[in-house]
Parts: structure tokens; C-alpha cells; sequence
């Protein structure tokens, strides 16, 4: 995504909102949302009531009036949420479509026999699938398509934002190449996948536009508790009405539906498709694209990560982290030596020598050595430097025993250790010498990242396992895991032992997310509760998985699994807050209704409101208001903590719940004093 | 409040906490089919109904085999007993030559009957023949309370069982339920009653005569029997008008303990069967722990507006200490009598030893907040268990939310289906309680019936309705009920708070037992902890009581602050 990073409140988004908030009043769409469109519905007959008046006369016209008005503002802040949501992804969208300019397409016609020079220019959106199409030095990569032959660099940025190139071939695991996006150099001859209109572009469009946006799984639930919780007080608002007058109240429509509305879930059921839209676009700003609302809800529920080592939990290249010094050899010797045949060394284990023997040892590198470089050689399996008459090596310990003429059974014993407890500790020993000295040994290890541990007990505490895949040997595999703290590893990994390995948890009740992106991952991925694909996989591994990730960073399965959960608790917390928002609602209403026949009921006026009007008037406009207070909370979704599930509650019921409780009282009561002292009722 | 009270609540609590736990493991065993005591001796007799009903005991029924069976066995006792007592005046065993019951009254008792509401618009023993009494109701009183065991048992399955469809078989549960369960523990209870002096005689009604000289009828009869059910059963029948608190169904202190504790027995006890069946007993103590929680607090709540008594008798002369003792039975005492009016409020037993019409507002109050919470504290006989864990299933929907996983109760997840029908469950309650009443309030048809003015009147009706929907069957008095109106609204409350909450219920569980059990983990909101109780506690106010706010503001609540400045009605 390519798109600056959208202010939350962006003037332009804002302008656009409201205007698409009052035209969101349309029945059609309002009742995609049954509580607001209750709401809409009884904005309606107080409005028909208030118009009524307006004729006939009546004394209570003006408190009629601003209840009407209050309730459409309701409706429409509830529309104002969700098209602000809406419109940051709408915003996203429309940088996308930019890059989505008509090209043309040199379609081959004769394929298979390579004669390349028979094409045919074709405008891109005339392209079929199975179209095979000659793209260039410079050219515009017309579709989504499969590279048949060829290999080029290509800038990716319009899709994933790095500016830097990436190498698309035929063969193997980077086969895939998304429309939009242009060859910088070479060629390649690219079978088109996707029919215009479905590419991935395209979708990607459709998915941040919110186009295809249905009501996720839970989404539908709660709604349904929303309807349940609608349905329940309008039974016993109406039913009010007819138990009132047998006290000799007769209570006016107006008044009724106040406190219908108040009582009625607005707050969250004007939040909640806010919450979703702003959710799958947390996602986006993390430049993972999910197919569909269910998978990060999935995300959330995800009990097991499927983690591969290299490049997740660990740097994925071996790294130096030690100097072993052979017996009667100094330390500094050994070092130099290291050093001095590594210079010429820019593999990066070459250059975490020289990186490790500068800063941890202090050696100082000489201003410039001349010599002979001995490059490293798949046959010799060392590599070293000639200068000043001293032969330098470093390399593979069998390597250099032989280089020093000794064999490893004749080699000093404390290096034989040395080396054995390298290697079963899952490190790599490389061993140096000069000329026919043995110095010692160099510590390789496949580093893992420094803060992957706290990471991984973060996610332990929120109750999700993990689990390193790695094609390591066992042993390996064993003192990585122990050393980065996953749960439980797969050494030796194969595609199928990935599968199986889903397949036995998902038995077992749980859920999984993995991420890969290989055509071997597909099955996998296609497997798992939730599989990210990288970007730069195979067509086939990001049309299995229900995410995918823009910048090909694994570790991101993490960040996305802590956004589902986010969603997941934005929703609960609110609902919490909007159902303990009524105790203080009937504080307000019910002695306000009933102090005409009861005055003895005012004691239940523990707010001290100033007249039953007023009163009134204050619960329905808090109940309007707080939709808007709470926009940036549903927008930016509420604090997460990895933390586990009964604190969590804990702190989540505390500020919600209680919160729920108190804020209303106090909101109440202060827009009670600002209605009665601008005498509005 | 004295202390001795209290000890007398607390003893009594901890003697039915007690004696309820091994119950609840022993049903375990029997639901499961395994051996238990009383197998020996029963087991033969099982395996007869089985060969003469022909029921497969081995073969298991969906939720909707399961529910149908249900259906049809208690739509066939109603239409038995309706029959009856249309026709009791043609059929033997009439000794008093009753009339036909009139056809609105036979439906409401009827409904009443299968229900396990038990409401009697009718004094017993003007009403009903012998054969009605003993072939009709006394087999309705066995057959409702073991087909709400059976219901629950069939939704503790549903979290037991991991993806299948069958939720156990509902002609082998109802026949283990009355044999295993209800009729040992009525005959010992009927012995026990008859100890404490309760009649139980075939013998006829006798004469005595009073010493102003005056002829008086004693009505006798099989009382302790009949008492027995009634409250192991939670269906409240009394044998008498006034129920629990005449003299021979409730003589002394003792036989009322023994009615305290029998009567919440099996509905305590089935807490513990469904700790066990899921496999984690933690699961049916949270669930016995908010019952608990919330019965107490009523009893407290009761316990002190009965005894700071009512201003107005405080000025007249009586004495403060007394507290309010109208409708009460002093052999009895304040604290027992709080605690049986919300032990049999909170349970839908029904049986009364106080008048509650009689009770101070606020102590008025709680019985009727107690009904209208859902009837699960603890609830009738297998409809309490059933009923919290639809609540349970809404709880944790929520709080499932608030920790970031899609919600899961013992590792099913709720998802839109269950709570689809967990709302259309819950919705019946409020439907029948307040549109009835506010049917009632309107007509003047139904007002006719009230005895009283002002707010109490209208608590009446409420009253009424709430107890025909939550199947409690207790009347608040005070209530002309056997009218044509009363009588067929108050039957369809029953009907709707019985069936039509169940059958979502039961596809509820037919829906959960295909699912497979998710594993726990950390990051699982724990089910069994305090946090849970109290969010439970929560969600059953405020889902389940927060609609009966306003009337109750207009009845008990404006009542209440009228009676501390001298106004009563």
C-alpha cells in the first residue's frame, strides 16, 4: 500500500462522512441496521407527532420538537461512525485505483514455440485467463499471472510500498506477479490468471472499499442480541403504556419513545459496523490484506501459531558469537586470525566476524591489508587470506584439520569439545588456522532475535501456543526452541508434516494460524483457521490463504492475531458499556414519568435532574452523544494487553462495566444542567 | 433480623447443600446408565416398562426426536386430564358428587398441571373428585417434574458430547427420572412428613364439634403423600386452599424445615449432576454459587422488610419487635418464613406457608423479582438448570467478547444460531408477564377481579402473570382468578413459560452437541471463577430484570415509599 498512513480524523474524510451519514438515513440501508432503524423508525413518528402539533398547538411543543431532533441525530451520528470508517477505507482505495490505469498487453499468440516476436497489443482489460503476455523493460505488468519463462526485477511498491526490487522467475516459489506492477529490468512471459475486474488489485479495491462487506460471523450474533435486547424493551416500553394508565397515567408517545430509545442498545448498535470496517482496516495499515471479516475474527481465536524459524524467530542467518581458543593459543591471536580472513568475507557470516571480533574484543582492523584473498569454494569449503607471508584460513573444521594435516581424532581434545558442544547446541563450528597451526574454533549460531522470547511468553500468557517449524536437524531444532521459548517444535519439516501437524491440533479442538509461501504451503495454508500468505509467494499459496501479507514478514502472524482479538474486544466492551448505560437511564425517566401521579416516586430522582422534561431530554441527547464520544474508540479499537483471559475481563469489566455504570450518571446530569439553565425544557 | 434466625437459614441452606451433592453424583450415575444402589431392586422393573412400552433403552433421539417425545407425552396428559375433570361428574370415585369443572377452568388447571406450575384458581377440596385428585393431578405432579429433569439432562448432554447429533432418549430419562429419583425420595419424605404429624389417611372427612357447639368438617386425607411430591417435585399443589401454611400440611417447625429443604433438594442437586456429566465439577458450582448468592440476598432483603414492620401497625400499637406478622404463621417465625418465601419463589415451587398478598411491599417485592428473573434460583426441578445455562450461554457471549475469542461455554462456541434461539428464549418471559398485564390493567373485565386499590392491586395482576409465566404457581392472593379471562390468559402464560421457552432451548442443545469441544486454554475466559459468578449475577439482573423495572416502580417500589409515610392498600 503505497498510501500515506490516514490521520484518524482527516479533514476530507470527515466532510465526506457527513454528508454520507445523512444519506445513509435511506430505509434501504438503515435497516442493514435493526436497532438504528427502530430508532429511525419512532425519529419518524415523533417527528409526524411533533408536525401534528405544530397545527393543532400543543404546550409541549418545543420539548416535542428538540426530542425529534435529537433522535435523528442519534441515527445519524450512528451513521456518521460507520462512515468514517468507511471512508478511510474508501481513501485507501482510491490510491489504489490510481495505479490501476488502463494498460496494454502484448498477448503472444503462439506461446509454445517461443517465437516472441508475434504478439498482438491488446488493451489489459480485454485479457482472459490462460493469456500469455510478453512484458518488458519498463512495461506494466497487465494482470495477475503466473511467470512461464523468463526472470526480471519488479517493483512491487504500488501494492506493497517498498520501493525496493524483487526478482519474479518461472519455477519455483517466485512464479507470482500481481498486476499494476512494472518490470524494471529483463523480460518475462507471464500466463494471466485472473480475469479482468477479479484480480487481485481488484480486490484488494473491493475488500478496502468495504464493498463486499457482509456481517462476519460474530458480528451476526451480536446483532442478534442487539434485535433480542430491542425486542425485549420495546415489549416493555409499549406494554408500559397500558400499566401506566391503570395508575392513571397517561403517558404520551413522545415520552414513550425516549425511553425506548434509551434504554435500546444504541451505542453499540450504532458502533458496531464502525468497529468491524475500522478492524479489517487496522489490518490494512499493517499491510496484511484479509479475504474476508471471518478470518480475523479467527485471528483472534487462534490458540497456535505456526511459526517457521528462519527470518521469525530467528535472524536467519548464522551469526558469530563466540571465539574458542585452541589449547596454548592466545585468545587475541586466534581473533586476529579470524579477522584477517574474514575481511575479504562479505557473506554474512563473514561479516558478523569481523562485527563480533571489532566490538565485543576490541580488535582493530588495520587501516589495509594487502594480500592474496582465497575466496571460498564449494571443494576446499575455506576461505582465508594470504599476507605477509602468513596463510590465514577459516572454514569447515574437516576442512581445516586437513589444510593443518591433522585429523579430528588427533586434534587436541579441549577443540574436539569445543566443536561437540557447538554442534549440539545447534551451532556451526568453523575453524581456524595459520599455515599448519591449529587457533581455535569460531562459535556460528543462528541467532534468534532478542525480543522474540518475551514475545512468545506474551503470547503464552494470552493463552496461544507456539510452535517453530524449521528444516533444521532435531538437535538443532531442540536448542533453538529452548533458546527462543516456543512450546513445541517440528524439526525436519516437511509440507506434509506441516498439514499433518494442523490437522492433529485442529482434532484436538484447536485453532491454527501459519504462514507460508511456497506452492507446497498451499494445502497448509488452505488447512489452517488462519494463513497469511507473503506477497512474494506463489499464486497458489495466496490464493489458499484468507490473508495476505503485503511486506512478506512473518512475524507479523503475531500483530495480526492481537488485531483480532482487538476487534473481538472493541465489540464486547462496548455492548458491556451500552447495556450498563440503562441503569442510570432509568434513573433519569422512569420517576420523571410517573411524578405527576406518584410525587413520592421523585426519590428515585437521585441525579436531582431539574424538571421531568428536562430530564428526559438530557438521558435521549447523552444517548446521543456518547455514540460520537466514542467514535475514536471504536475506530482506533480499545487498549490490548497480552495478558490473560481473567485479567483482561477484569480490567475490561472494571473501565466498561463500572464505567458503564458511573458515566452516564455524571453525563446526565451535567447536559441536565446545561438544557435547564438555556431553558430548553 | 436475629442471630438465631440467620443460624436457622444458614443450617438449613448447608443441610440442603449437603445432602444435594451426593444426590447430584448418584443422578450422574443413574443418567449414565450405570449401577447404583438401587439398582438391583429397580433395574428389573426398568427393563419391564421398557419391554411393555417397547422403547429401545439403547436407542438415542436428536433434540428434535427428543423434544417431540416430550411434546407428546405432555400433550397427552393434558388432554387425559382435561377429560377428567370435564367428565369427573360421569366417572367413579366422585363421593361429594362434584359438577363437571367448567371448561375454562379445567384448561387453565390442566395447563397448570403439565406445566409444573401448579396455580389453582379452585380451593382442592371443593373442586376436584378423588379419581381427578389421585389419576390426574398426582400423576401430572410425578410426570412434569420428571420431564424437566429430563430436559435439563438432555441440555447437560449437549456439553458433555462432542459432535454428535444425539442428546440421550427422552422415554429412558423420564423413566430413570421417576423411578431413581422422585419416587424413593417422595416415599421417604411422605414418612418423614407423617413423623412430623402430617395426616396421611384414606379415611373420610371427620366431624368434630367446637366448644361454642358448632358442627366443623376437618378435611383429611393422603396429605403427606401429596406433600411429598409437591415439593420434592417443585410443583406447590398444596392439598389444602391455603397450602403450606394449614396446620395438617405444615404443623410445626420441623415439618417446615423438611419442606424448605425437599423442595430445593433436586433442583440443587442437579447443579452437581451437571458438574459431573461435562466433567468439571467447578462448572455446576459456579452455577449452584450464583443461585445461592442471589436467594440469600432476597431472603436478607425479605427477612429485614418483614421484620422493621409496617409504620402504620407501629403507630396503632403493635409492637416493633413483632415486625409484620400478618398472613404469617407464628410457629413458623420471620426468619423460616423469609426464607421459604423466596426458597419457593426462587425455586417454581409455588407452595406457600405465608399469605404473600400480606407481605410489606419490599418483602412483596423480591418473590415477585425472584419469579421474573427466570425461575433459576434455582429453579424448578430441571428447568433452573436449564434456564442459568441459558443465561450462562448470554454471559459468556458477552465476556467472551471483552477477553478478544469468540465466545465458548465448556468449550462449544456460541455463535449466531444459539443465540438466535437463546434470544427467542428469553423474549417468551417478558412477552407473557407484561402483556398480559398490561392487558389486565386496561380491561375492566380483569379489574374486576382485584381486591385491593392503587399499587398493590396492580402488583396483584403482575403477580399472577409472572407466576403462570415463570410455571411458579404461588398467587400473591387477593386475585379473583377463576374467571373466563384469568383462567385462559393465565393458561397461555403457563403454556408459553413452559413449552415455548423450552423447544428453543432444546435446539439450543441440538445444535450444541454437534459441535466439537474446543480445547481450554489460557486465553479462554474461565467459567468456574469468581469473575463468572459475578458477570452471571449481572447478566441475570439486568438481561432478565431490567424490563420490569418500570412496573415494578409503579407497583411494589411506589408502595414501599408510600407505606413509610403511613399510606397502605
Amino acid at each position: 500500500m503505497s498510501t500515506q498512513p490516514i490521520a484518524l480524523f482527516d479533514s476530507g474524510i470527515i466532510r465526506r462522512a457527513a454528508f454520507d451519514a445523512v444519506s445513509k438515513l435511506a430505509p434501504r440501508q438503515l435497516v442493514r441496521n435493526p436497532v438504528m432503524f427502530v430508532t429511525g423508525a419512532v425519529a419518524l413518528v415523533v417527528t409526524l407527532i411533533f408536525l401534528r402539533d405544530l397545527v393543532v398547538g400543543d404546550d409541549d411543543l418545543a420539548f416535542t420538537g428538540q426530542i425529534a431532533v435529537w433522535l435523528w441525530f442519534t441515527v445519524i451520528f450512528a451513521n456518521f461512525a460507520e462512515a468514517i470508517a468507511e471512508g478511510r477505507g474508501k481513501a485507501q482505495a482510491d490510491a489504489l485505483k490510481k495505479t490501476r490505469s488502463d494498460t496494454s498487453a502484448k498477448v503472444l499468440l503462439h506461446p509454445e514455440d517461443g517465437r516472441d516476436d508475434i504478439f498482438e497489443t491488446k488493451s489489459a482489460s480485454d485479457l482472459r485467463a490462460g493469456d500469455v503476455v510478453l512484458v518488458e523493460t519498463g512495461d506494466i505488468i497487465p494482470a495477475d499471472g503466473e511467470v512461464v519463462e523468463g526472470i526480471a526485477s519488479v517493483n512491487e511498491s504500488a501494492i506493497t510500498g517498498e520501493s525496493a526490487p524483487v526478482i519474479r522467475e518461472s519455477g519455483g516459489d517466485r512464479t507470482a506477479v500481481t498486476g499494476g506492477t512494472v518490470v524494471l529490468s529483463d523480460w518475462i512471459k507471464v500466463r494471466v490468471t485472473a480475469a479482468p475486474g477479479s484480480s487481485f488489485l481488484d480486490r484488494m479495491i473491493a475488500l478496502v472499499e468495504g464493498a463486499e462487506r457482509q456481517k462476519t460471523p460474530n458480528e451476526l450474533a451480536l446483532s442478534i442480541l442487539l434485535v433480542g435486547m430491542t425486542l425485549i424493551f420495546l415489549i416493555a416500553v409499549v406494554t408500559l403504556w397500558g400499566i401506566a394508565s391503570y395508575s392513571g397515567t397517561v403517558l404520551s408517545v413522545t415520552v414513550l419513545v425516549a425511553l425506548l430509545v434509551t434504554l435500546i442498545p444504541t451505542t453499540i448498535g450504532g458502533l458496531l459496523s464502525a468497529i468491524g470496517i475500522a478492524g479489517m482496516d487496522r489490518l490494512i495499515r499493517f499491510n496484511v490484506i484479509a479475504t474476508s471479516g471471518r478470518a480475523v475474527e479467527a485471528a483472534g481465536d487462534v490458540d497456535t501459531l505456526l511459526l517457521d524459524k528462519t527470518g521469525t524467530i530467528t535472524f536467519g542467518n548464522r551469526l558469530a558469537t563466540d571465539f574458542i581458543a585452541a589449547p596454548g593459543v592466545d585468545e587475541r591471536h586466534l581473533i586476529e586470525a579470524a579477522l584477517f580472513s574474514s575481511l575479504a568475507d562479505e557473506t554474512p557470516e563473514g561479516r558478523s566476524i569481523v562485527a563480533l571480533a571489532k566490538s565485543k574484543y576490541g580488535v582493530i582492523q588495520p587501516a589495509d591489508i594487502l594480500g592474496d584473498v582465497i575466496p571460498f569454494s564449494a571443494q576446499t569449503r575455506l576461505s582465508g587470506i594470504d599476507t605477509d607471508g602468513r596463510k590465514l584460513r577459516k572454514g569447515a573444521v574437516d576442512s581445516i584439520l586437513t589444510f593443518v594435516g591433522l585429523t579430528f581424532e588427533t586434534a587436541p581434545a579441549e577443540f574436539r569439545d569445543a566443536v561437540q558442544s557447538i554442534s549440539q547446541t545447534g551451532g556451526t563450528p568453523l575453524a581456524v588456522a595459520e599455515g599448519a597451526k591449529l587457533l581455535g574454533v569460531i562459535h556460528l549460531k543462528d541467532v534468534v532475535k532478542p525480543d522474540i522470547k518475551s514475545r512468545f511468553s506474551e503470547l503464552r500468557a494470552m493463552g496461544i501456543r507456539t510452535v517453530m517449524v524449521t528444516g533444521d536437524n532435531p538437535v538443532t531444532a531442540a536448542a533453538i526452541a529452548s533458546e527462543a521459548g516456543v512450546d513445541d517444535y517440528i524439526a525436519e519439516a516437511t509440507p506434509q508434516d506441516k498439514l499433518a501437524y494442523i490437522k492433529a491440533e485442529q482434532a484436538k479442538g484447536r485453532l491454527i494460524a501459519m504462514c507460508g509461501d511456497g506452492t507446497n504451503d498451499a494445502p497448509a495454508l488452505a488447512q489452517a483457521d488462519v494463513g497469511v500468505a507473503m506477497q512474494t509467494g506463489t499464486q497458489a499459496a495466496r490464493e489458499a490463504g484468507n490473508m495476505v501479507d503485503l511486506d512478506s514478514n512473518p512475524t507479523k502472524l503475531i500483530e495480526v492475531t492481537e488485531i483480532g482479538k482487538q476487534l473481538l474486544m472493541t465489540r464486547g466492551s462496548l455492548t458491556t458499556f451500552s447495556i450498563a448505560n440503562d441503569v442510570a437511564k432509568y434513573f433519569a425517566i422512569i420517576p420523571a414519568l410517573f411524578v405527576a401521579t406518584y410525587p413520592e416516586l421523585g426519590v428515585l430522582n437521585i441525579m436531582e435532574l431539574a424538571s421531568p422534561q428536562s430530564a428526559i431530554l438530557s438521558a435521549v441527547i447523552f444517548n446521543a452523544l456518547v455514540i460520537i464520544a466514542l467514535i475514536p474508540l471504536a475506530l482506533k479499537g480499545i487498549a490490548y494487553r497480552p495478558v490473560g483471559a481473567a485479567a483482561l475481563l477484569r480490567r475490561n469489566l472494571l473501565i466498561y462495566g463500572l464505567g458503564g455504570l458511573i458515566v452516564p450518571f455524571i453525563g446526565i446530569k451535567i447536559i441536565d444542567l446545561a438544557v435547564s439553565g438555556l431553558g430548553l425544557a | 433480623m436475629t442471630i438465631a434466625g440467620w443460624l436457622q437459614i444458614t443450617l438449613i441452606l448447608c443441610a440442603v447443600i449437603a445432602s444435594a451433592w451426593p444426590l447430584g453424583l448418584y443422578m450422574a450415575r443413574v443418567f449414565r446408565g450405570e449401577k447404583t444402589v438401587l439398582s438391583p431392586v429397580l433395574s428389573p422393573l426398568e427393563r419391564i416398562i421398557y419391554i411393555a412400552a417397547k422403547v429401545d433403552p439403547k436407542k438415542e433421539q436428536t433434540w428434535l426426536g427428543y423434544t417431540l417425545a416430550m411434546l407428546a407425552i405432555n400433550g397427552l396428559g393434558f388432554l387425559l386430564l382435561y377429560a377428567l375433570m370435564r367428565f369427573q361428574h360421569l366417572l367413579p370415585l366422585n363421593p361429594h358428587g362434584f359438577a363437571a369443572v367448567p371448561s375454562d377452568l379445567a384448561f387453565n388447571t390442566a395447563l397448570s398441571f403439565v406445566s409444573n406450575t401448579n396455580w389453582q384458581s379452585y380451593g382442592g377440596e371443593t373442586t376436584m373428585s378423588h379419581l381427578v385428585q389421585m389419576a390426574g393431578l398426582t400423576v401430572q405432579n410425578f410426570l412434569s417434574a420428571a420431564t424437566g429433569v429430563a430436559l435439563a439432562l438432555a441440555v447437560t448432554r449437549a456439553f458433555a458430547r462432542s459432535g454428535v447429533t444425539s442428546l440421550g432418549n427422552f422415554w429412558v430419562d423420564l423413566t430413570r427420572a421417576t423411578l431413581y429419583v422422585l419416587l424413593p425420595l417422595s416415599i421417604i419424605v411422605a414418612f418423614a412428613f407423617a413423623l412430623t404429624g402430617v395426616p396421611q389417611t384414606l379415611a373420610a372427612n371427620t366431624e368434630a364439634t367446637t366448644l361454642e357447639g358448632a358442627k366443623q368438617i376437618i378435611a383429611l386425607g393422603p396429605v403427606a403423600s401429596q406433600e411429598a411430591i409437591k415439593q420434592i417435585g417443585t410443583n406447590g399443589g398444596g392439598f389444602f386452599n391455603v397450602n403450606a401454611a394449614h396446620p395438617f400440611e405444615n404443623p410445626s417447625a420441623w415439618s417446615n424445615i423438611l419442606s424448605i429443604w425437599s423442595m430445593l433438594l433436586i433442583s440443587t442437586a442437579l447443579t452437581f449432576t451437571f458438574g459431573r456429566l461435562v466433567g468439571d465439577m467447578r462448572q455446576g458450582l459456579a452455577l449452584l454459587t450464583v443461585m445461592y448468592a442471589l436467594l440469600v440476598n432476597g431472603v436478607a432483603i425479605v427477612y429485614a422488610a418483614e421484620t422493621s414492620g409496617v409504620p402504620s401497625q407501629i403507630a396503632a400499637g403493635v409492637d416493633p419487635a413483632m415486625g409484620n406478622m400478618e398472613g404469617k404463621e407464628v410457629r413458623f417465625g420471620q426468619a423460616l418464613t423469609a426464607l421459604y418465601v423466596v426458597a419457593t419463589t426462587g425455586l417454581s415451587c409455588g407452595a406457600v406457608n405465608a399469605m404473600h398478598n400480606s407481605l410489606t411491599p419490599i418483602g412483596g417485592l423480591v418473590p415477585l423479582f425472584m419469579i421474573q428473573l427466570g425461575e433459576i434460583l434455582p429453579g424448578g426441578v430441571g428447568s433452573g438448570l436449564y434456564g442459568i445455562v441459558v443465561m450462562a450461554i448470554l454471559t459468556v457471549f458477552v465476556a467472551g467478547l471483552m477477553v478478544g475469542r469468540t465466545p465458548e461455554y465448556l468449550g462449544k462456541k456460541i455463535e449466531a444460531r444459539e443465540m438466535k434461539l437463546a434470544v427467542l428464549a428469553i423474549l417468551i418471559l417478558p412477552l407473557a408477564i407484561l402483556g398480559f398485564t398490561a392487558a389486565s390493567a386496561m380491561l375492566p373485565l380483569a379489574l374486576s377481579s382485584l381486591a385491593n386499590a392503587g399499587p398493590r392491586g396492580l402488583t396483584e395482576i403482575l403477580y399472577a402473570y409472572s407466576s403462570a409465566a415463570g410455571n411458579n404457581g404461588s398467587a400473591f392472593a387477593g386475585l379473583t382468578a377463576n374467571t373466563p379471562w384469568y383462567n385462559t390468559t393465565l393458561g397461555i402464560a403457563m403454556l408459553l413459560g413452559r413449552f415455548a421457552y423450552v423447544v428453543p432451548v432444546m435446539a439450543i442443545a441440538g445444535a450444541v452437541v454437534q459441535k466439537t469441544k474446543v480445547a481450554a486454554s489460557p486465553g479462554t475466559f474461565p467459567t468456574h471463577g469468581g469473575m463468572f459468578v459475578g458477570l452471571l449475577i449481572g447478566v441475570i439482573l439486568i438481561l432478565g430484570g431490567l424490563q420490569y423495572f418500570p412496573s415494578l416502580a409503579l407497583g411494589s417500589i411506589v408502595e414501599h415509599i408510600l407505606m413509610q409515610t403511613g399510606k397502605t392498600f
